[in-house]
Order: C-alpha cells, then structure tokens, then sequence
C-alpha cells in the first residue's frame, strides 16, 4: 500500500498548481484537469479500500516535516477503517462534485480558479483526514478553511460573498484557536503529537488531570469548523458561494472534519464523562435549535444549509454518547444525500436563472424531471424513511441516544419531525403546485445538461441505498458498517456504558421515529399542498414565534451588538489612539527632533566661503589664544 | 641703525590682519583677491625679516617662491573671476550662490 498511497493526496495537489499556474491558458479545460485528478485519487482510495478491507491497515512517515527540540513532527499518514470512509467520502463525493462543476461554472470567467481552489481544497481534506498526528490534522483543518474562505467570496465582487468569506474565515479563528490550545496542551503533557502515542499515553492525560480541559478544547474547535452552536452563523451565509461549493464543502465534506476529529479521538472522548455530555449537549441543542430556523427560511440554499448544522447536530450526538460508527455512518450517508439535495438546488438555480426564493418557484417537477426525482429520493432519504440510507443512520443514531439519555431521544426526535417538516415543504413549495415566478421566467425553465444529472442521478442511488451497508441487526441486517470500523473504537468500549435497551423498546423507537416522520411529512403535506391549513394563517396565529424564527433568534443581531461592534470600536481605539498617537508618535517625535536640530545648525552652514573663512579666523584665534594664555 | 625685528613683525601682523578682515568682510571678489594678496605679501615681509635678522638667504627664496605660486594664482583667479563676470554680470559674491541649497 505504501507504493501508491501518496498518491491519494498529492495528485489534487498537482491539480490545484496545474490550474493555478496555467489556469489562464487552460480555461474551460482545467475542469477536465481538476476531474482527472481527483478521479485518480478516488481510484487510488479505491485500491487502498481493498486492502484495508483485508483488516491492512498503513500507518507510516514520508519525511520529518518539522524537527524542533522535542516537537517532532513526520509528514505521515494514517489509512485505516476510519479514515478510509471518510477519504472515500472525499474523493468519491468530491469527484461526482468536480463532475457537476464543470456543467455548473461553464462560461464563468473564473472557472480555472474555480477548479484550483476545488483541488486544493480536496488535498487539504485528505490531508486533514490521513494525516497520522494533530500537527497534519491542524493544517489540513486550516487547509480546508481558507479553500473554504476563497470559495465562499469565489464571486467577491459581489460585497455580500465576500463579506460571507470573511464571517466565515473569523468565526472559524474563534473555533480553531481553541483547536490549536487543545493541541498545545496534549503536546505541553505527553511531549507528542502522534496519534499512536497520544492514545497509548492516554492514562498519563487523564492521571494529569487534562484530558477533560484537552477534548473540550479540540471540541471547541469542532464547533467552529461543524458549524455547532454558537459558532455556526457563518454557515448560512456560506450560501454565497457557488452552490457545488455549498455541496462539497459546506454539506458533505469539510463541515464533517468535526465529526472525524471526534471520532479520531474517540478513546480521550470516551475516558471524559464531562467532555461526553458536553458534544451531546451542543449536538442535541444544534440539532433542534438549526432546525426550527430552517422552517420559515425562504431561500432554498439557507434552509439547506439550516438543515446541514442540524444534520451534524446528530452526528455529535452519535459521537458524543459513544455510538462512534453510527457518527461515522450518518455522515457518509448525509454526505450522500445532503450532496445531492445541494446539487438538485443548483441545478433549479440552473433553471431559474439563479433564483433561490421559493416562493417564487412551484410546479417544477415535469419540467426538470430528473433534478425533480433525485431530489425527492434525497428529500426521503433526510427525513428518514425507510429503506432510503438516511433511516439507517439516523436510526442508529438515536437508539444509541436513548440508551444513553432518553431526553436526548426525545429532542433528536423533535429534530426528525422539525427536518421532515421543513424538507417536505421545500420540495412542496418547489416542484409542486403552480409557478410562482411569473411568464417570462416559467419559459426560461430547462433541464441541465448531462454533465450535472448524471452525478445527480448516481448520488440518488447512493442515496437509496446506501444504508445497506449499515443495516442495524435488529432488522435482520448484520451491520457491515459498524463491524468494519469496530477496530479503530475497539479500546473505548470498556469505557462505555450503555443503558439496556429491550428489542421490543428498540422497535418501539423506531417505529416512532418512522411515524414522527410521517407526521411531519403529512402536515407539510396538508398546508402545502391540499391547502387545508393555510400557512398565512399559521402565521398569523404564531405571529411571534414566526417573527423570531424568521430573524433567525436574532443571534446575527446579538453578535452584531455584542461583539463586532465593541470589538470594532476597541480597534478603532487601537488605531487611532494607541497606533496612530503613540507608537507613530515616538516614531515622529524622533524625526521632529532631528529636523530642530537640522533648523538650527544649518544656519551655519551659510554656502558662503567668506563665512567659512571668518570661521577659520576664529578658530585659529581661538588656538592661538590657547598656547598663548593657557 | 638696525630697525628691531619686531617693528617688521608688528607691520607684517597688521597687514596680514588687514587681508583676514577684507577677505571676510568685503563682498567684491577684485577686492577679496586684492587682500588675498595683501596677506601673501605680509607673509613675504616676515620671511624677509627672519631672512635678514638671522642672516640666512633661505628665507629670500622662499619670497620668490611666494611670489611666483601668488602669480600663478592670480593669474587663474582673475581669469575666473571675468569668467562669471561675463555669465553673471557681477563680481559681487553675495550673488554668486549656485551651489548654495
């Protein structure tokens, strides 16, 4: 394995330079050179699946990459089960993206910048992700949030997309500088930043009394990069960016790192009961309070993306109560379908000339059939029916959940009824009943073309059926998922402890889960559609829940008053008063000094030879005075 | 009757003090040459009176020397100084600045 495994991320790499540096020649054609890299990245990741299927598992060091005292840190990489779902993930997600990207952005005239940054992108994933020491992990996470800053203000002159990268690139500095805190406390106690060695000096953390403070640290950091709350307000207005973006980066892929991060130490989280109880805390809380807010939104990328900070809401519920693989599995199966319901939104902006205001859509299904039909596979699939692969995770998941806390149950349970609820009605609102956006925009409608549907129609199959791989024992299935990455969780179940579910109570849940579902679906269903509860007048009756909802909690307000502005007015304060009067000043009092001097002395310095003559005079007077008087 | 040697010194003294004051104080450049000169030949007296008082020719070879380089000099220096008259109109040497900033 080791021939060909650097292959997997440094051929993105040679992508994102090739496009960089001749992007101007190549044009149009940089798609095809982004595309064949990362397809060869995927076969490569393919290849190095097979062996870790045989239980090979790669842990290896190219080169020592920093040697510093004694921080050592080798450019190494670690493929086993866990991080070869996610690469798969990756490549595989990222490459049907690429696909779709090159019928998307055709004709834009920053396609070969598009497709570099694409790359580059991808190469920070695999490296975030196959990186054997939180050193790599830490570049990568970097790696991935400034692709991601550069791809949200990917149209930056537009003001909003820019001002959407920065919000996003500063909400993150939060997030990470409690990462890279987390980092320097388990370098500071255990003198390593390999993962092998950290996790066989796990009991000298937990003896020196910080692996609680270290995970919570690194949880930190999760919550700024998984847009968890508090630090998710940048993810919405990531929607600026091209929506394949919004797919790759901010659904299926990068948004995740989180999870893997949790998962990857799944040992440290394990040990820690508080650090427990904190991700499930912020998952279950995230989970419910993103996806009320995705119930009144009217933009069809915003509410996806509401819907994405509530997916990973449930993802650090799997996580955090210790159901790692459930973790794992649900976000292999939303990178499916949340990919997918992106692209499907991308491809109706595609035919309402990039309209994203549901309202002003309605009735689409006959006219983009396919875009129609994929995104309803994806819409069952988030709203967890089954068999579609989202049932499964999900299922999973908030079993898991009750046998640790049934209040997390319930509240996951609300979150399900809340995603179905709104799901149904943006796939209501926008393929069905009449169209909304007026004459001249219903004939502009049209299908995409092939280079978006195909990927679009593999992700619904994926979808479909992707949660075969997973299906749980109590339905008969023999769950290949979980056993698969049961090696890498193997030492953290002894420090699990799981409440005994009965098989009946197990049932009960899923049944319930399944019918909440249904509820939610049947009453979008009814107010959307049949039009026997009118949404105005819903709206009417919950004035005051629905103007909050609508402000989003007023959090953007808040942080606008409580943070931004008095952060702005403190480094005014610090320009003008510490920067502009202090240290300027000392640097010109120095010159103002100097120019006195100047002032003075030059006006001896006359030019005319006269003066200087009479100034020799009076020196040799002087001299003369000297050896005659003195 | 021999004339002491300090009555030469003190003449000499006085005239090269005249020369000083009119080089640094007048601004006609004819004149600041002419007092150049004044101090040239003061010093020629000095060196006469040394010669004479200690018996010694060096000091009168000295004087042609003098004489000679004081010569040459006015010959160069006059012919600067009608150089810039004819550029500037003027020997006046408050006027003649240029390379004052």
């Amino acid at each position: 394995m080791e021939s060909f495994i650097w292959y997997i991320p440094l051929l993105p790499l040679l992508g994102a330079i090739i496009n960089g540096v001749f992007g101007k020649l190549l044009k149009e054609k940089a798609g095809i050179v982004a595309n064949l890299t990362i397809l060869g990245s995927f076969y490569f990741t393919v290849k190095a699946f097979l062996y870790v299927k045989d239980g090979i598992t790669f842990n290896g060091n190219l080169f020592t990459w920093i040697s510093a005292g004694n921080l050592q840190v080798p450019f190494g990489v670690l493929v086993d089960q866990l991080s070869i779902i996610i690469m798969l993930v990756v490549t595989g997600v990222g490459f049907l993206i690429h696909l779709y990207s090159i019928g998307y952005m055709h004709g834009d005239p920053g396609v070969a910048r598009y497709f570099a940054y694409l790359n580059l992108f991808v190469f920070s994933m695999l490296l975030l992700v196959m990186g054997n020491n939180l050193v790599l992990l830490y570049l990568g996470w970097e790696g991935v949030g400034l692709c991601s800053y550069l791809l949200i203000g990917f149209w930056y002159e537009k003001h909003s997309a820019a001002r959407a990268g920065m919000k996003a690139f500063i909400t993150n500095r939060v997030g990470d500088f409690g990462f890279a805190l987390g980092i320097f406390l388990i370098f500071s106690t255990l003198g390593t930043i390999q993962y092998a060695e950290i996790f066989q000096q796990v009991d000298k953390l937990a003896a020196a009394g910080v692996l609680t403070a270290a995970t919570l640290l690194l949880f930190v950091g999760a919550t700024g990069k998984s847009a968890q709350f508090p630090l998710y307000i940048w993810l919405p207005d990531a929607m600026e960016g091209p929506t394949p973006v919004s797919a790759l980066i901010h659904a299926a892929t990068m948004v995740t790192a989180g999870v893997y991060m949790v998962a990857r130490f799944n040992l440290l989280y394990a040990m820690s009961e508080v650090a427990q109880a904190v991700v499930v805390t912020i998952g279950t809380f995230t989970a419910v309070f993103a996806a009320t807010m995705a119930l009144v939104n009217n933009d069809i990328k915003r509410v996806l993306a509401y819907s994405t900070i509530s997916q990973l809401g449930y993802m650090f519920i799997g996580v955090g109560v210790g159901a790692f693989a459930a973790g794992i599995f649900h976000l292999m199966t939303h990178a499916f379908f949340k990919a997918l319901l992106f692209l499907g939104a991308g491809s109706v902006m595609h035919a309402l000339a990039n309209n994203t205001d549901i309202r002003k859509m309605g009735g689409l299904y006959p006219k983009i059939k396919i875009t129609a039909i994929t995104f309803i596979v994806a819409w069952l699939a988030i709203s967890g029916i089954p068999p579609f692969a989202g049932f499964f995770s999900k299922d999973e998941i908030l079993a898991k959940a009750f046998a640790y806390s049934p209040v997390v149950w319930v509240f996951g349970a609300l979150g399900a009824v809340l995603t179905a609820f709104y799901m149904s009605r943006l796939v209501f609102l926008t393929f069905f009943g009449k169209f909304r956006g007026g004459e001249e925009l219903e004939h502009h409608i049209h299908e995409s073309p092939p280079v978006m549907t195909i990927p679009l129609s593999i992700l619904a199959i994926l979808s479909a059926i992707g949660g075969f791989v997973g299906v749980p024992e109590l339905l008969g299935g023999s769950n290949h998922f979980e056993h698969f990455l049961e090696p890498v969780f193997e030492r953290a179940q002894e420090h699990l402890h799981f409440a005994h579910v009965s098989h009946g109570l197990e049932y009960t849940l899923m049944a319930t889960s399944v019918l909440l579902a249904l509820a939610g679906i049947g009453f979008a269903y009814l107010m959307y559609i049949k039009g026997t509860i009118s949404p105005a007048k819903m709206t009417e009756r919950f004035k005051g829940i629905y103007t909050v909802l609508y402000h989003k909690y007023y959090v953007d307000e808040f942080v606008e008053a409580a943070i931004i502005r008095p952060l702005l007015a403190f480094s005014r304060w610090l320009w003008h008063v510490v920067d502009d009067g202090i240290i300027d000043g000392i640097v010109n009092l120095v010159g103002k000094v100097t120019i006195l001097f100047g002032l003075i002395f030059r006006r001896i310095q006359t030019g005319y030879v006269q003066n200087y003559a009479a100034f020799i005079v009076l020196g040799v007077i002087l001299i003369l005075a000297y050896y005659i008087f003195g | 009757m021999q004339v002491p040697i300090a009555h030469f010194l003190i003449l000499a003294a006085i005239l090269f003090s005249l020369g000083v004051l009119g080089v640094v104080i007048r601004r006609n450049a004819i004149v600041i040459f002419m007092s150049i000169e004044l101090m040239l030949n003061s010093v020629n007296l000095t060196f006469l009176a040394f010669s004479n008082y200690l018996q010694n020719v060096e000091g009168q070879v000295l004087v042609f020397l003098v004489m000679v380089v004081a010569a040459a000099e006015v010959a160069v220096g006059l012919a600067i100084i009608v150089a810039i008259f004819r550029i500037r109109e003027t020997v006046h040497v408050d006027d003649i600045k240029l390379l004052k900033w």
